[in-house]
């Protein structure tokens, strides 16, 4: 059967509906009776509250309710959230209550929440509340935090240390012994957070006479926040429908189930009356999760010829105050280290930290970039302490075609063996700097000089884990009226999965792309679900459409044969029915098929057949695919200021099979666009006792129109073994390794001075105290 | 982030204005709203009552002639687009292209830019430069201040509650004036962390006749290097004289923040006064020469 | 009690009137009480221009006027974009063509914004699209699609104008 959409840059289906005002986020819900609901947060970073009074909240007109902890419905009220992600190394399991029990353990935490007629009166409200507390110490800086001795971040923990575990291939001491060189560098990289155009929110929707609880939530992932309301209330199965419908990005955070979401389900429970929550932009600067810090120590150890030997060092990760995503985050940073090069020996000691800030979440990258960085720049350091080109140092170091698979000697953090399924790093880095004619930069470069211009060109390469576990799963049903709907339980917020998905499922059934309507994330259309995170959407819930529309294609023939009298084998779907090759007349429309399949009433069903035109299929992949790209950055430096602009990406990206060009395009220019603002703008600041000092757009510098270049982008495609479709994620290859890239063309801009970069992001006052420095010591 | 509640007014004469900030206790002017009402949105603003001032035409109107005139409730994409200016003061265009962004210019006022008066706005900073005039009503009668005393500190002008300004004025520089203004902000359209502006004229032997200089975003207020200015008229604008003007820009005292230094806001001053002074020779003498 | 106003607004071609609060956003008023929820709130502190609506012509933040204020005014929404026949505008068209949205929440502000600014500039460069687009955050494309939606709509409402003319 031939690819007619698979493949295609056809147009979004969603594209009409957003472009008209017709898209319908969470905010956009509106159901009678509805109430608005505010929350009082803590205004310390860590303290024991004493007391709160909302008599004054609750006198107000307008205001109808004020919930603290004590007035959670049970067994909410004895349940702290639950940890999704264990993992027997984690020592200190710290999880939030819904509504701060008797301690707030970061400024921002919810500790009421006040339900009223409008958002504007439950404000109003919220701003009468009085809460009285004893100012705990606090600890903000991870690498303090996790000294004997400091101020504990929960009260109850023996240490702030949640987890500290080995990393481990090979002897690397005795790499480091025979090594001819050895180089240290301290990393200080900071992430941002997600900053989606729509904030949180969440539309509670309690019916006492069903008890049934309806909940329409911004969110990556609806099944996750099923289960946690099942979890937190005892509820069965039929209890609880979370809907996500259109949602204003994501980026990794959306995909946690925050306790304002279960203060939300209790609030309708108490009142009565359906509750809305919009989380706004101050909220969430304090209380949505974010990635922030890691600080990392290492050494690499080479031999004469720049080949690897070892790596080794400490990583302590800023998890932030409670452990939500326990291990995950910096295990993938310690894992991704490795990239597309051949490491024989790897040691790092990986210590998680509690602080007094909002907890930490993956964010579009996931530790990806911290682990890419560190390896690239220590890439870039080897090459200029031995003389050698950038590009000669990585090319030493690949792994090669022919070592596919290729097992590295760590366990990912889908807790398999990490194993490369395919790829061409030698190729995708060649193409990559021939396209850029990284050769003749030099000479540019010196040219540029001359004028007084500082550029300078980076390169970086990262090989991402991809479509992660355990399954997702997609139901196709084509019903009586002969219209075909695939039912998933991912989650998109923007990745285009109406049209991806719509088109593999499409070239099996013999229509159009158009013709395929695509329901996500509505648990009460497909039981099980994980939701879009990881890039894993198009590993997963693609290959299960692509098998469900197989199964559904056999259904077809199997009944259209029956009916008509012919072979199986002898038949092929068209135009929205199936007909005898060669016999045009001879033909069964998918609405006649369908009526078939579900039966006559009162009569008998054949022994082989299962009702309806419909098929469902879980696809669970036995390991992560592994996609892989490699990013160069070419950046213009006004050293008097500091300021860096970006002039030039590519990425050469290899995402295996691609599904729609165009859209693959959107994700890795819009990924590239996150980078440069983790490269070179987005900062978290904190000051001393842990309150938050980036609260707003003005303080957090989120990149803009003028701030990020034209992207130019590559594609080699090494399908992947490991799924039916041969897709790897595509969502952050984007990001992962241009940071990487644009320091090390800031540094290569600024090689007049011989300076070296090792932190992120790098602001224009750093690099004016560098170029000082360096002045200075010339 | 919704505001507090509020009683409005939307009178349509200065007196009714006046009259209403009289009245009320907790009353505020609003303006374009640019800066006011996303700080009512955090409720670090929260006035009982709201006087809006676009209902009111007597604030509106700019007038190009041997003064220049603003009501105070000139938008800043009126003076954006204005032709005349364009001619007659062309810093003040250059400015005020790096003030928000077209949808913020569009409701912005010259007028609630300079009562908001954030330490690093362009506006504040221009009408420094060139020693406006500010007229301020209030149920009382109106008077006049200078700009210097307008400005006394951290977002706080000298104007008495139940004062508002009403109109802005100064006179422009002669044609052949030089001009120049250069910021640095981190992105498009952001406050500036510092910035520099410069007008100058040059006699017939290219010495500097007259000379206005204006650091924005290092102290309080924008700060005019009034020293260096008498010092510089008669002196030849070479390198040295460049270098000295940098000086200056960078001793003024400036302040530091969670996001950046002192340090590296004088280090701003010095290298944005020195492009901006550049700038400012390079039009008066391609003026000089137009005008010869 | 709160202190109300009535007004009278025209939206999109259609009179309304309403009684409200004085303290009410222009933004909530379109979304909440006319139900026009194409517009869209994302930082309620004129940032991240979600909720850029035309206001007597002119693009502004819905966020940072009151509903009061647009007493007597006309505004165009997103709801207001398209032709008189329902099929999407020029620009419309343009973004879809050119993947110029992904998760669509700061779409209604980019086109109110590109909707004024190439009605101002027929001919604009990539640079000053850039420029113009500083007032509109987004966080999925990392712009490139919208510039380039923006650059083709000009030149086809050209070759449009070129052919009425």
């Amino acid at each position: 059967m031939g690819m007619k959409f698979f493949g295609a840059s056809v147009l979004r289906k969603e594209d009409p509906a957003l472009l008209t005002g017709k898209g319908r986020y969470v905010d956009d819900v509106k159901l009678p009776g509805m109430l608005h609901a505010a929350f009082v947060r803590s205004t310390y970073a860590h303290a024991r509250i004493k007391s709160i009074d909302t008599s004054a909240a609750l006198a107000l007109p307008g205001v109808v309710a004020v919930l603290t902890h004590d007035d959670l419905p049970e067994p909410m009220r004895s349940r702290r959230l639950p940890l999704y992600v264990p993992h027997p190394a984690i020592k200190q399991t710290f999880m939030p209550w819904v509504l701060a029990k008797d301690e707030t353990c970061f400024a921002g935490e919810a500790i009421a929440i006040v339900i009223a007629q409008s958002r504007y009166l439950a404000e109003d409200g919220a701003a009468l509340v009085e809460v009285d507390y004893d100012v705990l110490p606090a600890s903000i800086d991870p690498r303090e935090a996790i000294v004997d001795g400091a101020p504990l971040a929960q009260q109850g923990a023996v240490n702030n240390i949640v987890t500290q575990v080995p990393v481990k291939i090979g002897d690397t001491d005795k790499a480091f012994a025979q090594a001819a060189h050895v180089f240290r560098e301290q990393f200080a990289l900071h992430r941002g957070g997600p900053f989606f155009l729509e904030c949180r929110g969440v539309v509670a929707d309690w019916d006492a006479g069903t008890e049934q609880l309806t909940v329409h939530a911004s969110s990556q992932g609806s099944h996750r926040f099923k289960r946690t309301f099942i979890d937190l209330l005892d509820l069965a199965d039929n209890q609880v429908r979370v809907i996500t419908n259109d949602v204003g990005g994501g980026f990794g955070p959306k995909g946690s189930f925050y306790v304002e979401y279960g203060a939300l389900a209790a609030a309708t429970m108490v009142v009565g009356k359906p509750v809305k929550w919009i989380e706004d932009r101050r909220e969430n600067f304090v209380a949505t999760q974010q990635e922030r810090d890691q600080y990392w120590d290492m050494e690499v150890a080479v031999d004469e010829n720049a080949k690897l030997l070892g790596l080794r060092g400490r990583l302590v990760h800023d998890g932030g105050a409670y452990v939500t995503w326990g291990l995950v985050l910096p295990w993938i940073a310690a894992t991704s280290v490795i990239g597309p090069y051949v490491l024989p020996n790897y040691q790092l000691e990986l210590i998680v930290a509690m602080t007094n800030k909002i907890t930490c979440s993956p964010v579009r990258g996931a530790g990806r970039p911290q682990g890419c960085f560190v390896m690239e720049r220590m890439m870039d350091r080897i090459a200029q302490e031995l003389g050698l080109d950038r590009a000669e140092v990585r090319r030493r170091n690949f792994i090669q075609p022919d070592q596919f698979p290729y097992k590295v000697g760590l366990i990912f953090r889908d807790g398999r063996p990490v194993t490369y399924d395919s790829g061409d790093y030698p190729k995708s880095q060649q193409m990559a700097l021939d396209h850029m004619d990284w050769e003749n930069f030099r000479a540019k470069q010196e040219a540029a000089l001359k004028q007084g211009r500082y550029i300078g060109i980076g390169l970086s390469n990262a090989v991402e884990g991809t479509g992660l576990g355990p399954y997702e799963g997609a139901t196709i049903r084509i019903s009586t009226s002969g219209k075909i709907v695939v039912f998933t339980g991912a989650t998109p917020q923007g990745q285009s999965h109406k049209t991806t998905l719509a088109q593999i499922a499409a070239d099996h059934l013999g229509v159009s792309y158009e013709d395929v309507s695509v329901v996500t994330a509505d648990t009460a259309t497909i039981p099980f679900g994980m939701g879009t995170f990881a890039s894993r959407t198009a590993v997963n819930a693609g290959s299960s459409v692509h098998l469900a529309a197989i199964e559904v294609r056999e259904k077809i023939k199997k009944i259209a044969s029956e009916l008509l009298e012919v072979s199986p084998d002898d038949l092929e779907l068209k135009d929205g029915a199936v007909e005898v090759r060669g016999v045009p007349g001879m033909r069964k429309t998918f609405r006649e098929l369908a009526y078939n399949a579900v039966g006559l009433y009162g009569f008998s069903m054949k022994a082989d057949r299962d009702p309806g035109l419909e098929a469902t299929s879980y696809f669970k992949p036995e390991q992560s695919t592994y996609a892989n790209s490699c990013h160069v950055a070419e950046v213009e430096v006004d050293i008097e200021t500091g300021h860096v602009k970006v002039t030039r990406v590519l990425v050469n990206h290899d995402c295996g099979n691609v599904i729609n060009p165009m859209i693959v395009e959107g994700q890795i220019v819009g990924g590239v666009a996150h980078g440069v603002g983790n490269a070179l703008f987005e900062k978290l600041l904190f000051d001393e006792s842990g309150q938050p000092l980036t609260t707003s757009f003005a303080d957090y510098l989120l990149p803009m129109a003028t701030d990020v270049p034209h992207v130019e982008t590559l594609h080699t495609e090494t399908p992947s073994p490991l799924n039916p479709i041969g897709v790897k994620g595509a969502g952050e290859g984007g990001t992962i390794a241009v940071i990487a890239a644009i320091i090390s063309a800031v540094e290569d801009a600024l090689r007049p001075f011989n300076v070296r970069i090792a932190q992120m992001p790098v602001s224009p006052e750093t690099i004016v105290q560098l170029v000082l420095d360096a002045k200075g010591r010339q | 982030m919704k505001p507090a509640p509020f009683a409005y007014h939307d009178p349509t004469t200065i007196g009714e204005a006046v009259a209403l900030l009289a009245q009320h206790e907790n009353a505020r002017p609003l303006a374009g709203g640019q800066s006011l009402v996303p700080m009512m949105n955090f409720r670090y603003a929260t006035p009982d009552h709201l006087v809006d001032l676009n209902g009111v035409e007597a604030l509106r109107g700019l007038e190009v002639g041997a003064r220049i005139s603003f009501g105070a409730m000139t938008r800043q994409r009126d003076v954006e687009f204005s032709g005349d200016l364009a001619q007659a003061c062309p810093i003040l265009i250059d400015a005020l292209r790096h003030v928000g962004h077209r949808q913020t210019r569009n409701r912005g006022t010259i007028g609630g830019s300079l009562c908001h008066l954030d330490p690093a706005a362009e506006t504040p900073a221009m009408m420094m430069l060139h020693d406006a005039v500010l007229t301020a009503q209030s149920a009382e009668g109106s008077r006049e201040l200078a700009m210097g005393d307008f400005a006394l500190g951290f977002m706080t002008s000298a104007l008495e509650p139940g004062e508002l300004l009403t109109r802005i004025s100064f006179e422009p520089w002669a044609k052949t004036h030089g001009w120049g203004f250069e910021e640095y902000a981190r992105r498009h359209g952001d406050f500036a962390i510092a910035s520099a502006g410069v007008l100058l004229t040059l006699d017939a032997r290219g010495a500097v006749s007259r000379l206005a200089m204006v650091i924005g975003g290092l102290a309080p207020a924008p700060a005019r290097l009034s020293d260096f200015e008498a010092q510089a008229v008669g002196a030849a604008p070479d390198d040295d004289f460049i270098k000295a003007a940098a000086h200056a820009a960078s001793s003024v005292e400036a302040m530091d923040d969670a996001h950046v230094s002192a340090a590296y806001r004088q280090h701003l001053a010095s290298i944005l006064s020195a492009r901006a002074l550049r700038r400012a020779l390079a039009h008066a003498r391609e003026r000089s020469l137009q005008h010869a | 009690m709160p202190d109300t106003r009535k007004i009278t607004v025209t939206v999109n071609g259609q009179r309304h009137e309403a009684e409200v609060e004085s303290r009410l956003l222009l933004a909530d008023f379109l979304r909440h009480t006319l139900d026009l929820t194409g517009t869209h709130v994302g930082c309620e502190h004129g940032v991240c221009g979600a909720c850029t609506v035309m206001v007597d012509g002119h693009s502004a933040r819905s966020c940072l006027m009151f509903a009061v204020q647009a007493n007597g005014k006309s505004i165009t929404t997103i709801e207001g974009l398209a032709q008189a026949d329902g099929k999407l505008s020029i620009l419309q068209e343009a973004f879809q063509n050119n993947h110029g949205l992904q998760c669509g929440f700061c779409t209604p502000g980019m086109l109110i914004t590109l909707s004024e600014h190439l009605r101002d500039n027929p001919d604009p460069t990539e640079a000053e699209l850039r420029e113009v687009l500083t007032g509109n955050l987004c966080r999925c494309t990392g712009y490139q699609a919208i510039v380039a939606a923006g650059l083709d709509a000009a030149a086809k409402l050209r070759a449009s104008k070129a052919e009425h003319a």
